[in-house]
């Protein structure tokens, strides 16, 4: 992308000086990638703000060279991607000792959205939210193989090629999990529906 | 109803959500790109000390906040952004260094100081609260006896006077000096605050007083060395050099090393 790398080389010839253009550029990716995979807003800002420094740290130790052959997309997506593996292993190992296993109840749900102010906004905009609230709840119910495909290609918008670098997978096996998270998000979103249907009328 | 694939892609992309404004100001500040500010009450008023993931990286007495980042982005390069308080922990580490404890530690960012200005402020951070020393002692003690200018230019540039404790390096021949932090009217409070008497020093040096020493334990000292502060007055045998106090047979104290001002004066 152009504006990656005109970014690229300005990193590459002075680090401090223009890190906050690539955070500014780049935060609202990690950041939503973070939160679709963990599932609350807190744990996503950290895993994100950790991946900044991680990324901080290897482009200190890089020389120009190397910087300037990234590609920054695949290669940020890779390490805010870690961070939110080992975040969700101690989550696991956590729950194991302290409770059962995560479910997706209404209090759990309540933090998968940033909150804005809810009394004063129209209804057009409340759709929306509970649509997006809907969708962030059933990627969560996805193995995580797939949940992270489909967030990277589609929720991020990454390239196959692309996800495939970030995920370190065969572009072959990228599409394929892709393909299957979106059919099992549609099987779950039409299972949802149904339930609500016989709600209403039973 | 059924849901095409493009009505999947659509939900997936919708869920880009943008990023909390916290996020970037607490990635930069922890890299040391950004720092944060607060206010700080101390002896002589309020204070702002600024900060980063390196360290402590200001401590100043503006009168505004936009005086402060305006003064901070020209000596430091970095834009300083306002935080309602202190993290606990350096309020509590800045509290307890100023009580006098010194095993506290407090992280300093000092990038773009020269090698020589962190060796004046590491030796001032050496002096215990409650104690003085001459600019020429700092020269001497770090191996540049006749810096003497140096030292006194290096601590007027000290960016974190009270952690480093500049104004408790005072003029050889005893007067008080100046002090960066608001002038040499809070250098006198905060010597006061910490025990010492800085009217009493200065008549003390203009009489003559440089030097103190026991005539029990036959050491000698800077006056305000917490081992001449012990001495009962019929002890105290003051000299007005170390020359003096050699010949009468005097030692220098190993803990205040009178003798490195000497060498410079």
């Amino acid at each position: 992308m152009d504006t990656d790398g005109s970014l690229i080389s300005a990193l590459a010839q002075d680090l401090d000086g223009s890190f906050e253009a690539l955070v500014v550029a780049h935060q609202d990716r990690l950041y939503s990638i973070a939160l679709r995979l963990l599932g609350d807003t807190r744990d996503a800002e950290e895993a994100a703000q950790d991946a900044f420094i991680r990324a901080h740290r290897a482009l200190a130790s890089y020389d120009s060279e190397r910087i300037l052959e990234l590609r920054l997309r695949p290669w940020l997506a890779t390490i805010v991607l870690n961070l939110c593996r080992s975040r969700l292993g101690r989550r696991a190992a956590r729950s194991a000792v302290a409770r059962p296993a995560l479910s997706l109840d209404a209090a759990e749900l309540g933090t998968l959205e940033p909150r804005a102010d809810q009394t004063a906004e129209p209804a057009a905009t409340a759709a929306r939210r509970d649509a997006r609230e809907t969708w962030a709840a059933l990627l969560m119910t996805l193995p995580p193989a797939y949940r992270s495909a489909v967030v990277l290609r589609h929720v991020d918008g990454l390239s196959y090629p692309e996800v495939a670098i970030a995920l370190d997978r065969p572009e072959g096996t990228v599409k394929a999990q892709v393909h299957r998270g979106l059919a099992l998000l549609r099987t779950a979103f039409e299972a949802a529906q149904q339930r609500e249907r016989e709600e209403r009328t039973g | 109803m059924t849901v095409s694939d493009k009505d999947l892609e659509i939900a997936m992309a919708d869920l880009m959500t943008a990023a909390p404004p916290t996020l970037a100001v607490g990635v930069l500040v922890e890299l040391g790109i950004v720092d944060r500010y607060a206010r700080f009450d101390a002896p002589i008023g309020s204070l702002v000390v600024a900060w980063n993931g390196l360290g402590v990286s200001a401590v100043e007495s503006a009168p505004d906040d936009a005086t402060f980042e305006a003064t901070h982005l020209a000596r430091t390069g970095r834009r300083a952004v306002r935080a309602e308080q202190l993290p606990e922990s350096l309020a509590s580490a800045i509290a307890r260094r100023l009580g006098g404890d010194r095993r506290v530690r407090i992280d300093l960012d000092l990038r773009g100081h020269t090698d020589f200005e962190r060796d004046v402020w590491q030796k001032a951070l050496e002096i215990p609260r409650g104690e003085v020393r001459p600019y020429g002692w700092i020269a001497a003690e770090i191996g540049r006896p006749k810096a003497v200018r140096a030292v006194g230019t290096a601590l007027g540039h000290n960016p974190v006077p009270l952690i480093v404790p500049c104004h408790r390096v005072v003029r050889t021949d005893g007067s008080i000096g100046q002090y960066s932090l608001g002038g040499p009217a809070n250098k006198r409070t905060i010597l006061a605050a910490e025990g010492l008497d800085p009217d009493a020093m200065e008549s003390a040096a203009r009489s003559g007083m440089r030097y103190l020493g026991s005539d029990t334990t036959h050491i000698v000292c800077l006056p305000t060395c917490h081992n001449a502060r012990r001495i009962t007055p019929r002890h105290r045998v003051p000299f007005r050099s170390l020359q003096a106090a050699a010949s009468a047979g005097y030692r220098p104290c190993r803990e205040c090393r009178p003798a490195s001002g000497a060498i410079a004066a």
